[in-house]
């Protein structure tokens, strides 16, 4: 009888709720307090439960790809998930883009998509598009909610696939009659997840761990690369204490700016087809490589052939299948980055052995060497008397500006690679850039996103004037939300990178990458969306104009520099065929 | 190499779907694949047979773990194992005929399932290669359709896959 009693009272405590105010409880029950999205009829339901209530706010964007660059903007500079709603049909193509981008990058997210109504699914409904279907090879995993009381279970596995392990974005698909108002279910959100088919990876094997330290302390030219994975994974802490600890040379990925301090001296800068001449060199002669959270991408392997012939490699990734997935490690090594450089350091902290100390000056007075000849800054790669601004300078200006401490998010081309090159980041989080799908428009909403996090901060988007006017809608949403960002245009009046690549190896025919005299006046654009334009043409007006500009905290401002047009982006690396320490140093100069 | 690589996985729409996207994206073979629920209603089993090198063949079983629908995997042929494949074939049989074509089934142990008065429906398992002989030794006779079930496959011994 007691039981019984008990029973009831439990039961009439479930709340009834319908499917949309069950999905905006179960994102609130997750922690959720922004969404970035756009609404439409399939989402209507989730959009009117999202309105009577308060704690979640969302952010409307002016175009769903835009929401989902703002959701991964916002997801790389907190490690939180970023969370994107959108309808189905266009709302749910128009995202796609930037799933792929989030996908490429690992990056947590969660994209609910209106669905059309169960029982008009695949009769080619008004606005349906499979889109479990076309975001299957980019989706970490996806749901089609077919009941309303899988709601809360649903939402709580996608946020748990999706941070954990190997992150990466999940799609929910949510059929409009599912979120009816007018049919209520009990909710519970649950305490606890029981997934048998996914177990991410959490420490590493201790004797492959052993047996990395041991390599790792008999190397003589040693090298760590480390990837997006030490940022994405929080390990940037612990890389630092082991490079310092061994003081052995790091290098960066795109990807992994940050996750070492860009400004320390044992840091090589980036590598890869615009990596420093000395981080590519050294890799090219190192005996061992500590790779950390990096997937020996072929924008940094060059030929898988001709890669760094004498390596020994230890590989460390969360994912397996990252792992001689290109290149073979010989000491492999499953885990999270975090756990298995804490084990790492702990190990080599109880260790007799020690790094060979000769070995390793040596290695270091090889390395100044290179440094010394063909560094970033020691020797110039760019013209530095002309009467042009030098889209480098700007970069080395705006560090200097903003103390080496903004946020920078980018657009994709020659603007990104000096970005990367001649901003320092000595923290990660700071550089948020689509290094693997390469997704021009990206730039501006991620900064959104950033600056929604960081309110406080400095955030600066630096593009080009091709990339800019991919997602230039979103200058509408920094107005609405009073989102002051810098844009910083490097606007070298074509599409630099495709214009570099047809000098270099189509005999300078610039098929489509310039636009004749069809460029806007970005300073009036800036003005009609609300915002403050600034246009700086002189390179003597350069410092002036750009400490003018960062001086405004309060409004966005597009600041639109004309760089020279005629310059490449050096070093890059000699393709095809050629190995890491093959590269152009400039139009003329060859390694 | 051929392999054959026996998959257990949640019993959830759009599973198969994953696998067979996998393939196709990463430019994988597949010789075949079935695919059916097991004792377990949660669950599905499916049987793939494909073709690589060592290397290729740990990339896609790293692959398929790392889909989330995918609970366990085993490549079979990597121990001893029993392969089995069903073939249906119809066959033309008149006259004389008809005897011929029923010595053959009886030595490649076959079936016949289906009779008319001109053709016969015979069922034969095996291995492919079994099936592929069975099908050359009716070579004269004028086969009319051919069905195969693809591979299916479990380990010898006391080896399960199971959760
Ligand atoms: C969406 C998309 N389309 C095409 C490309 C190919 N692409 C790479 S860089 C580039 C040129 C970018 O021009 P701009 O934004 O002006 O940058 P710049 O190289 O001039 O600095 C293009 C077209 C891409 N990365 N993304
Ligand atoms: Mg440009």
């Amino acid at each position: 009888m007691a039981i019984l009693l008990n029973r009831k009272i439990e039961e009439t405590q479930v709340e009834l709720l319908s499917g949309g105010d069950m999905l905006v409880r179960a994102l609130q029950d997750q922690g959720v307090d922004l969404i970035f999205g756009y609404p439409g009829g399939s989402a209507l339901h989730i959009y009117d439960a999202i309105f009577r209530q308060q704690s979640i706010k969302h952010i409307l964007v002016r175009h769903e790809q835009g929401a989902t660059h703002a959701a991964d903007g916002y997801a790389r500079s907190t490690g939180k998930v970023g969370v994107v709603l959108v309808t189905s049909g266009p709302g749910a193509t128009n995202a796609i883009t930037g799933i792929a981008t989030a996908y490429m990058d690992s990056i947590p997210m969660v994209v609910i998509s209106g669905q059309v109504p169960r029982d008009k699914i695949g009769e080619d409904a008004f606005q349906e598009t499979d889109m479990v279907g076309c975001s299957r090879p980019i989706v970490k995993h996806s749901f089609l909610v077919k009941n309303a009381e899988e709601i809360p279970a649903t939402v709580k596995k996608a946020f748990f696939i999706a941070s954990t392990g190997r992150p990466g974005p999940v799609v929910i698909d949510i059929p409009k009659d599912v979120t009816n108002p007018a049919e209520r279910f009990p909710y519970r959100y649950p305490e606890k997840l029981r997934m048998r088919s996914y177990t991410p990876a959490g420490k590493g094997h201790s004797g492959q761990i052993r047996k990395a330290v041991a390599m790792l302390l008999s190397a003589r030219r040693p090298v760590i690369y480390a990837g997006g994975g030490v940022v994405q994974g929080d390990g940037a802490t612990l890389l630092t204490e082991l490079a310092k600890r061994l003081n052995y040379p790091v290098t960066n990925t795109l990807m992994g700016l940050g996750a070492f301090p860009g400004s320390n001296k044992r840091f090589l800068g980036m590598l890869g087809m615009h990596g420093t001449f000395e981080a590519n060199t050294a890799m090219h002669h190192a005996d061992v490589i500590l790779a950390v959270g990096a997937r020996f991408d072929d924008r940094v392997t060059n030929t898988p052939g001709k890669f760094c012939p004498g390596a020994k490699i230890i590989h460390i990734d969360v994912d397996p299948a990252s792992i001689s997935k290109t290149i073979v490690a010989d000491v492999p090594i499953v885990g999270t980055v975090q756990a298995v450089l804490a084990e790492m350091l702990e190990t080599i902290k109880s260790s007799d052995e020690q790094p060979d100390h000769s070995a390793i000056v040596d290695w270091w007075r090889q390395i100044d060497d290179w440094r010394e000849r063909h560094g970033l800054y020691t020797a110039p790669r760019y013209r530095t008397n002309g009467a042009l601004i030098m889209p480098q300078d700007v970069i080395r200006a705006v560090y200097d500006i903003t103390e080496g401490d903004a946020f920078v998010t980018s657009d994709v081309g020659q603007h990104q690679m000096f970005a990367a090159q001649y901003y320092l980041f000595d923290k990660p989080r700071r550089w948020i850039n689509s290094g693997g799908l390469g997704t021009m428009g990206f730039g501006l909403p991620a900064a959104l996103g950033v600056k929604i996090a960081h309110p406080d901060k400095e955030v600066v988007c630096v593009t080009g004037e091709g990339s800019i006017q991919m997602c230039i809608q979103e200058l509408s949403t920094s107005t609405q939300y009073h989102l002051p960002v810098k844009i910083l245009c490097l606007n070298n009046q074509a599409l630099g990178m495709v214009k570099q690549w047809q000098e270099m190896q189509y005999e300078g025919r610039l098929s489509n990458s310039v636009y004749e005299e069809s460029l806007p006046d970005f300073v009036k654009l800036a003005e009609a969306y609300g915002h403050t334009g600034v246009k700086i043409e002189r390179r003597e007006d350069l410092h002036g104009k750009l400490q003018e500009a960062f001086a405004i905290k309060d409004r966005t401002v597009f600041i639109d520099v004309y760089v020279d047009p005629s310059e490449h982006v050096y070093p890059m690396q000699v393709m095809p065929s050629g190995s890491m320490r093959d590269m152009w140093l400039s139009k003329t100069e060859r390694t | 190499m051929r392999r054959i690589i026996s998959v257990l996985m949640e019993n959830e729409p759009g599973a198969l779907s994953r696998v067979v996207g996998l393939f196709s994206q990463r430019g994988y073979n597949i010789e075949s694949l079935t695919v059916a629920p097991t004792e377990d209603e949660t669950l599905s089993r499916l049987t793939l047979v494909t073709i690589g090198d060592d290397h290729k063949i740990e990339q896609i079983t790293k692959n398929l773990n790392k889909l989330i629908d995918v609970v366990k995997l085993v490549d079979l042929t990597e121990g001893s194992h029993i392969e089995r494949e069903l073939l249906l074939v119809k066959v033309r049989a008149n006259g004389a005929q008809r005897d011929e074509v029923k010595r053959s089934v009886d030595i490649f142990r076959g079936q016949i399932v289906d009779v008319t008065s001109s053709m016969y429906t015979i069922q034969v398992a095996g291995t492919g290669e079994k099936l592929d002989a069975f099908l050359q030794a009716l070579g004269e006779h004028t086969i009319m359709e051919v069905v195969r079930s693809g591979v299916s496959g479990i380990a010898r011994g006391e080896k399960v896959l199971n959760v």
